[in-house]
């Protein structure tokens, strides 16, 4: 596999020239604060690639919080009145900069469910269609950091087109994918790193995945049955300190549950693809008035059923988690899915 | 703080094994750095689960509301001002309830300890008024003092105001505190700034509503927001309907807030959610000398009437 050398002097030379061709996206040092966000470049700013994980996942670049499906107008003199239309949409090539490799690997997951073979979401596809994952590797992975254990990894390849390593003064670009090799091009990087290079990615990745302390395990998990599972006595003491406020749904990189909703100004309206929550009530309320997840300990245990077994039955695969930690980390009562897997796994 | 917990096991674990309460509601040990998770223990043997220190922010009223169990809560000055109110607003009855008073002198803000370090903490320990931080690649002992919640550096009332047990000795309450310095500068303002900074205040806002779930007072069965029929706010980020939901809910805590500080704690953006609160709470404070959740014999005011009422209009 091909491995390029970026020297870091080259580095934002590069980023502008590519600029030509794609939007670029990576991850921004929010101002006076401790942490970064992901979202798109301005014209003159650079990813910031010392970031720690963001605080919210990068999932919003092909699932925005809230985006418009359809158009309408209620206006009976137009001849368009009542008929739902696909607005224009432009999906220009958008590389991302600097993404998690697990983060990356979390687009994969969430590809399953909107790209089947009955049913494929268009605006999901689409963006993701368009995008270009130049992901950096993890070399210090954080305390929360289980991705090792979940079919990912710091260093993981599955969700990149190209993966960067930083060695110091250069980074070594692995080439991936066709899509990661036409993105270096358009940047101008093109030297061969040496024969050695190949060797010092894989001490590298051996390093960093040594320094990941916490992993979880599943294996029981899928031979338990579903109702074993359902029906565990450990639900209560595991949802009790639950608030349902949704901040694990909305970080996590997989969290893909959404809602449909209409917004209507005067006589025309957009039809809208919201995110959404398993923790709240409102999520499951039928309009007969019945909610079949009426308490919160239903609503947590859906949470987890749903990342570590439903999906994991569903597409005989591993977990619907990457094990960022983003959501261990933003739950104001500590809610640690590591441990929640362990019991059901136990 | 620290050495509280000891007593906290012997009061938790004596009305478990005397029968006199079904459940104990406090904390256990988190499993990351300046974290604990609220938690209930059922048997006596169990109590040696429960931890106290000053990662203890959550309002543990919040896991009061409805229940109907005979209680022990373990509870800061503002959770106790929070069971007041509950038990005023009909949420739960004082009978039900054994309160283990914990005389507080303030919860860390995790952030802000997060602020002073370039990496990721590894651990926190407290010890005497101290707090030894590790980061991935420092060491630094700071002061908790200058670590606090907002809300809690400026807290008039550390200790409970309703107990049954006590944890420990009463503290000092703080005195000549300027509880609303940031409140005046924002009543300062012209028109166009107010409008500004509430803006900017609220532009990272993704309307998850954590703010709302953490707060003991919004126990609604059906949050206005979450009403479909009508449906009276938008479900996207448009700052219209962010506006709307954050000013509505703060007036619906207006005479009820404790400025118990858990929506700041738990909003997963770091919005300052108290500066849409605290000035309800200074208000009811100057029009009606009241501070919620003080004593369970009064009513809020916005809930009573008087007919010696000193305004015209109500007469």
């Amino acid at each position: 596999m091909e491995i390029i050398k970026i020297n870091k002097k080259d580095w934002n030379g590069g980023l502008a020239k590519s600029r030509k061709a794609y939007r670029l996206y990576g991850p921004i040092r929010v101002a006076d604060k401790y942490f970064s966000e992901f979202g798109a470049l301005a014209e003159d700013e650079v990813p910031d690639m010392s970031a720690t994980d963001t605080r919210l996942s990068p999932k919003s670049i092909a699932f925005p919080p809230s985006e418009v499906m359809l158009e309408y107008t209620l206006d009976e003199n137009s001849e368009d009145c009542n008929i739902m239309k696909v607005p224009e949409k432009e999906y220009p090539h958008r590389a991302i900069i600097g993404i998690r490799p697990y983060d990356a690997a979390a687009y994969l997951l969430v590809k399953k469910n909107f790209d089947t073979s009955e049913v494929r979401d268009p605006y999901w596809c689409d963006a993701y269609d368009a995008c270009t994952f130049i992901g950096l590797a993890v070399q210090e992975p954080s305390l929360l950091d289980f991705s090792t254990s979940t079919n990912s990894g710091p260093f993981d390849e599955s969700g990149l087109d190209v993966l960067l390593v930083d060695a110091g003064d250069s980074y070594l670009a692995k080439v991936i994918t066709d899509k990661g090799k036409a993105y270096l091009k358009a940047a101008g990087w093109g030297k061969e790193a040496g024969k050695d290079a190949a060797g010092k990615i894989e001490a590298l990745k051996k390093k960093a995945e040594a320094k990941i302390q916490s992993s979880v395990s599943f294996d029981n998990i899928r031979q338990k049955s579903v109702m074993e599972l359902f029906e565990a006595d450990f639900w209560e003491d595991t949802a009790f300190a639950c608030m349902n406020c949704g901040t694990c749904t909305y970080v996590c990189p997989t969290c893909w549950c959404f809602d449909i909703q209409d917004e209507t100004h005067g006589k025309k309206g957009v039809r809208l693809k919201v995110w959404d929550s398993c923790m709240y009530p409102l999520f499951t309320l039928h309009t007969t008035g019945h909610n079949p997840r009426d308490a919160k300990v239903q609503r947590v245990r859906q949470r987890f059923m749903h990342k570590l077994k439903y999906f994991m039955d569903k597409y005989e695969d591993g977990i619907m988690c990457v094990g960022c930690g983003r959501c261990i980390r933003s739950c104001p009562v500590n809610i640690d899915i590591r441990n929640v897997c362990q019991l059901m796994n136990g | 703080m620290l050495a509280y917990i000891d007593k906290i096991k012997e009061i938790s674990g004596k009305l478990l094994k005397d029968g006199k309460v079904d459940m104990v509601i406090g904390f256990r040990k988190g499993s990351m750095p300046m974290m604990n998770e609220p938690c209930f223990v059922r048997e006596a043997a169990d109590v040696q689960n429960l931890v106290w220190d000053s990662n203890c922010g959550i309002n543990l009223a919040n896991y009061l509301a409805g229940r109907k169990e005979k209680i022990g809560i373990i509870a800061k000055g503002c959770d106790t001002r929070n069971i007041v109110t509950h038990i005023v607003e009909n949420k739960i009855k004082r009978d039900q309830l054994t309160i283990i008073g914990v005389p507080c002198k303030g919860m860390i803000d995790r952030r802000k300890v997060s602020e002073r370090f370039e990496k990721e903490i590894i651990e926190a320990e407290e010890k005497n008024g101290s707090v030894i931080v590790k980061s991935a690649d420092a060491e630094d002992t700071l002061k908790k003092e200058d670590l606090l919640q907002d809300n809690c550096s400026i807290c008039i009332h550390r200790n409970p105001v309703i107990y049954d047990e006590l944890a420990a000795d009463l503290v000092e309450e703080q005195k000549d505190v300027d509880r609303y310095a940031d409140v005046r500068k924002i009543e300062a303002m012209s028109a166009g700034e107010k409008w500004r900074y509430f803006e900017d205040l609220l532009a990272p806002c993704i309307r998850c509503y954590a703010c709302r779930n953490a707060c003991p007072l919004c126990y609604c069965p059906t949050c206005f927001v979450d009403e479909s029929q009508p449906q009276w706010v938008g479900k996207t980020l448009d700052p219209v309907d962010s506006r709307t939901f954050h000013f509505l809910r703060a007036y619906h805590c207006a005479g009820r807030c404790t400025d118990c500080g858990s929506c700041v704690r738990a909003c997963p953006m770091g919005i300052d959610v108290r500066a849409f609160t605290k000035k309800l709470e200074k208000d009811a404070l100057d029009l009606f000398g009241w501070e919620a959740g003080m004593s369970v014999e009064e009513r809020p005011p916005l809930d009573t009437f008087k007919p010696d009422d000193p305004e015209a209009f109500i007469k």
